[in-house]
């Protein structure tokens, strides 16, 4: 039965990697990513990796691609079909190194000495990849890795609403940098004025 | 099934993204090819987790889910003000950083 549900996930997992791959418009390259990542969660679960599945469906599946499908509707990406290369030599080339890359993962995986790779896995204990037992692992042999996780993704989010803001007025030669983004938040961002928020209309204040 | 057969699968999905991201010339597409990949290494970390019968692998996939969500949020943000510039969405044209 097991062998059965891999064989489905992995056909589904492939055909969805290909489609992200090969579909012109990158909104079906999306939904192509969605069949993807859902078929790589039955794969976790064949694995008794329960919480790692319940995880990629909620912040990959759930998460993650609807913001590439927010960002694919808001850029547009439906209107131009992109072709997939221009040369169809690089592509070919491309072709060759996939296949390449392969052979070579492929070599290196079933040519080394790791005995246990060849069965079934070995022992696994009640609650294994139960949600308590990963939370178990985060809080005490990893908590360092999960602090910084928090300090990356903080981090990332303040990223992307810099890059992502909108800039009125970047025609003229002031272009905002970050930093005068915090001297002009210390200095009179309270005030306000009549310029909207702090970052939109006027940039750094005249001086 | 046998872990090998998750580890094959993993190198099939890795090396489908390679391609993509050498074929494909939309920043979108491109950061879609770059999940494959970073997929590709979860499932192995994965099965790697399996194999050996402990957890550590999937705490390791778990950290790479969030490192993945921090870089479709950065790069993302990268192609709304690219296109907030109204530059063309398309690799090959944006070469201004070459020089």
């Amino acid at each position: 039965m097991a062998e059965v549900f891999f064989f489905l996930a992995a056909i589904g997992a492939l055909a969805g990697a290909i489609g992200t791959v090969a579909l012109r418009s990158p909104f079906y390259s999306v939904l192509s990513l969605v069949c993807h990542l859902l078929s790589l969660a039955a794969l976790f679960l064949l694995l008794r990796a329960e919480f790692v599945a319940a995880a990629q469906v909620i912040v990959y599946v759930g998460a993650v691609m609807v913001l590439y499908l927010f960002v694919v509707a808001y850029v547009g990406g439906g209107a131009d079909p992109i072709s997939t290369a221009g040369r169809p030599g690089l592509r070919w080339a491309s072709a060759l190194f996939a296949g390449a890359l392969f052979a070579e993962l492929s070599i290196a995986v079933l040519g080394t000495g790791l005995s246990a790779l060849g069965e079934e896995g070995s022992g696994w204990f009640a609650g294994f990849g139960t949600p308590s037992e990963i939370g178990r692992l985060l809080l005490t042999d990893f908590l360092l890795a999960f602090e910084v996780a928090s300090i990356l993704l903080l981090v990332a989010a303040v990223g992307a609403v810099i890059l992502a803001r909108r800039r009125t007025g970047l025609d003229d030669a002031r272009e905002i940098s970050v930093g005068d983004l915090l001297r002009s938040g210390s200095r009179d961002a309270l005030t306000g004025g009549d310029a909207g928020t702090m970052i939109e209309v006027e940039g750094p204040p005249r001086r | 099934m046998n872990v090998e057969w998750y580890l094959i699968v993993s190198a099939l999905v890795f090396s489908i993204g390679a391609g993509g991201i050498l074929v494909r010339r939309n920043p979108l597409v491109i950061l879609l090819c770059l999940e494959l990949m970073l997929n590709a290494g979860n499932l192995a970390l994965v099965a790697f987790a399996r194999a050996h019968g402990n957890e550590d692998g999937q705490i390791f996939a778990l950290i790479v889910m969030v490192v993945a969500a921090c870089e479709v949020a950065v790069g993302l943000g990268l192609i709304v003000a690219i296109y907030r510039r109204r530059l063309p969405i398309d690799v090959d044209e944006l070469r201004e950083l070459q020089g």
